[in-house]
């Protein structure tokens, strides 16, 4: 760290880290930590393990988890085609698939709810064929997750993809191995950790949606109400306590479920001998 | 196996990287593909291979007409430029693939496996670097390593893109020696490709010379020196001062004793050892100055020129050894006389 260290500007980068990160992140994030230190332990516990809350817990967790999912594979099957092939109208997709970044998501929940409602197009559709409900049920949360978390699981497998070796593949077709056994020995196993970072920042955006999931969920208590509307709904009720104890529980999930995801990178990492 | 290509063309657009190559390569070979870049050499390699399809013409593996098939039935070993080694699995795994991917009924078990893996590591002489990642190796080692893991399928025939291109001088050496005996060893087919001419005179037992995606010349190192079959070939092996007769060369070969009356072309080939070159006393009007000379090693290779020391005309150059160099006993600016021992005539 001392003398020894090439890159100049060690110590004012640091420096310039920490003030940010503390300005931005840490600050805030402590105050919610201070808050519910107004309330006492039994209080704490007894908001957090209502039955209604606990619901939305389950609903936020499993809804993002699974959304995350389904959009890693999509996304990975996007960012492969944008990637291998080229075709008319690429640049048009390039710019789609950004789209979720840059839309207000109310607009996006609005324009969701709009077309998957029982009598809305895809709604009908759905319900005519597989008698599938997905407006106001917990799927309707999963698709709004889906639409908005696709760009980053595209956008951090894409550069892993660009800079893929193909001769990889040649070698390995030139020693026998099938098109699956390529795709499943070589490509998946450099693109997994950068599948993993898709994943994982996902997976943080669909806990904390509000937005767009809100017009689309439908807010069935104990069915399909997230944990940020329960939030908000506390506030509107100036119940700050049962607010911010929430809220740090979700805090603390979120962290440790985001630790285990980045435990998970490392390890992939290191054993496809990335670090 | 041998390897017949009949009539192999292969156009990228307007380019046109090979014109209806025609090639025989007879079981056990150790084959150069020479030629500048560009020259199409590459794109006949992968077109072996089958990573590369011609738009016409057939390859003829040991008689069976593989063109339509898949590279990866064509049981051929193929050694990338940049090797290609796969960076997510270690030095072991690496070499195991091929093993690792055949159909389960032809597939070794994990203890066959394990055994050949280290036999063809010892092969390369780097059993010890098993354990690593190719992001751990030198750049020679890595080399070696794809060779092992090329040969692990039991390829009945071996190719390698630039195998020497990425490796620094001495290394470089050490391999094409390594090579070489590797191929007396294991007496497989093998085909390189190079864009350097003393490499494939080192290693190979034939050499094919490409241009512009046509066969130049075919045969053994000594043949394609002795007797370049064109001006290409013998301005592409080896130094060589050419003389045009068009354009006033007569001149240096009248002073080098030659006479013009039997002349078989219009430019003449000259390689630096085939003339020698002879002190003159200042006295006698030769026309031939030193102007310089570069030590090579063993050998001493002398600039001459007709126009003094600081002129700017043709300048020829002489190789001697270096003895013979002492003994003669020059300095910057004596006149010389040449002698052409012998000249290749092209037209």
């Amino acid at each position: 760290m001392s003398q020894s260290n090439i890159m100049p500007g060690f110590k004012p980068a640091l420096g310039f880290t920490v003030v940010y990160l503390s300005l931005v992140v840490l600050i805030p994030l402590s105050t919610l930590v201070f808050n519910s230190f107004q309330l006492s332990w039994d209080d704490y516990v007894a908001i957090i393990t209502h039955k209604r809350v606990l619901a939305s817990f389950r609903v936020s967790f499993m809804a993002a988890l699974i959304a995350a999912a389904i959009a890693s594979f999509f996304g990975v099957v996007v960012a492969w085609v944008l990637v291998r092939y080229t075709f008319a109208g690429k640049r048009f997709f390039h710019a789609l698939i950004d789209l979720p970044f840059a839309l207000p998501t109310a607009v996006a929940g609005i324009v969701l709810a709009t077309i998957f409602q029982p009598s809305g197009f895809l709604g009908k559709l759905l319900m005519d064929t597989v008698g599938v409900q997905v407006a106001f049920k917990p799927l309707g949360i999963v698709v709004a997750l889906i639409f908005i978390s696709i760009p980053f699981v595209v956008r951090t497998v894409e550069p892993v993809l660009l800079e893929f070796d193909t001769s990889m593949e040649e070698a390995a077709a030139s020693m026998g191995a099938s098109r699956v056994q390529i795709f499943s020995k070589i490509i998946f196993p450099n693109i997994f950790p950068a599948i993993l970072t898709g994943f994982a920042l996902s997976f943080a955006r669909g806990v904390g949606e509000y937005g767009s999931v809100i017009f689309i969920a439908g807010n069935i208590p104990y069915v399909s109400e997230v944990v940020p509307l329960l939030i908000v709904t506390k506030l509107e009720q100036y119940d700050m306590e049962g607010a911010t104890a929430i809220a740090l529980s979700m805090l603390v999930v979120s962290f440790l479920l985001l630790f285990v995801i980045n435990l998970l990178q490392l390890w992939a990492r290191k054993r496809s001998g990335q670090l | 196996m041998s390897i017949l290509l009949s009539n192999i063309s292969k156009n990228f657009g307007q380019f046109s990287a090979l014109d209806h190559v025609n090639l025989e390569i007879p079981e056990g070979e150790l084959v150069a593909l020479l030629g500048p870049s560009g020259c199409g050499k590459t794109t006949l390699l992968r077109i072996i291979a089958g990573l590369e399809r011609a738009d016409e013409g057939r390859v003829l593996l040991n008689g069976e007409d593989v063109t339509d098939e898949h590279v990866r039935n064509r049981g051929i070993g193929f050694v990338f430029q940049h090797y290609a080694l796969f960076r997510h699995m270690t030095v072991f795994d690496n070499v195991a693939f091929g093993l690792r991917v055949k159909p389960r009924k032809l597939r070794p078990s994990e203890d066959q496996i394990k055994e050949k893996v280290h036999a063809l590591l010892n092969l390369v002489q780097l059993d010890w670097l098993n354990h690593r990642f190719p992001d751990q190796l030198s750049g020679g080692q890595r080399q070696r390593i794809a060779l092992a893991r090329a040969l692990a399928v039991e390829p009945s025939v071996l190719l390698l893109d630039e195998p020497f291109g990425a490796l620094d001088a001495s290394v470089r050496k050490d391999l094409r020696l390594w090579l070489r005996h590797l191929h007396h060893e294991l007496n497989v087919t093998t085909i390189f490709v190079t864009h350097d001419q003393e490499e494939a005179m080192e290693v190979a037992s034939q050499i094919v010379v490409l241009n512009h995606g046509k066969i130049e010349q075919k045969g053994s190192p000594s043949e394609i020196y002795d007797h370049p079959s064109n001006d290409f070939v013998s301005r592409f092996i080896g130094q060589t001062n050419v003389f045009h007769l068009e354009k006033d060369d007569g001149v240096w070969l009248k002073s080098a004793g030659m006479s013009l009356d039997d002349a078989r072309g219009i430019t003449a080939h000259v390689r630096p050892h085939n003339i020698a070159v002879v002190k003159q006393s200042d006295s006698v009007s030769s026309p031939v100055f030193l102007k310089d000379w570069q030590h090579l090693g063993a050998t001493i290779r002398l600039e001459l020129g007709r126009d003094g020391l600081n002129g700017s005309g043709k300048i020829i150059y002489a190789e001697m050894p270096n003895e013979q160099f002492k003994q003669l006993e020059l300095a910057k600016g004596d006149k010389v006389a040449l002698f052409i021992k012998h000249a290749h005539w092209f037209n």
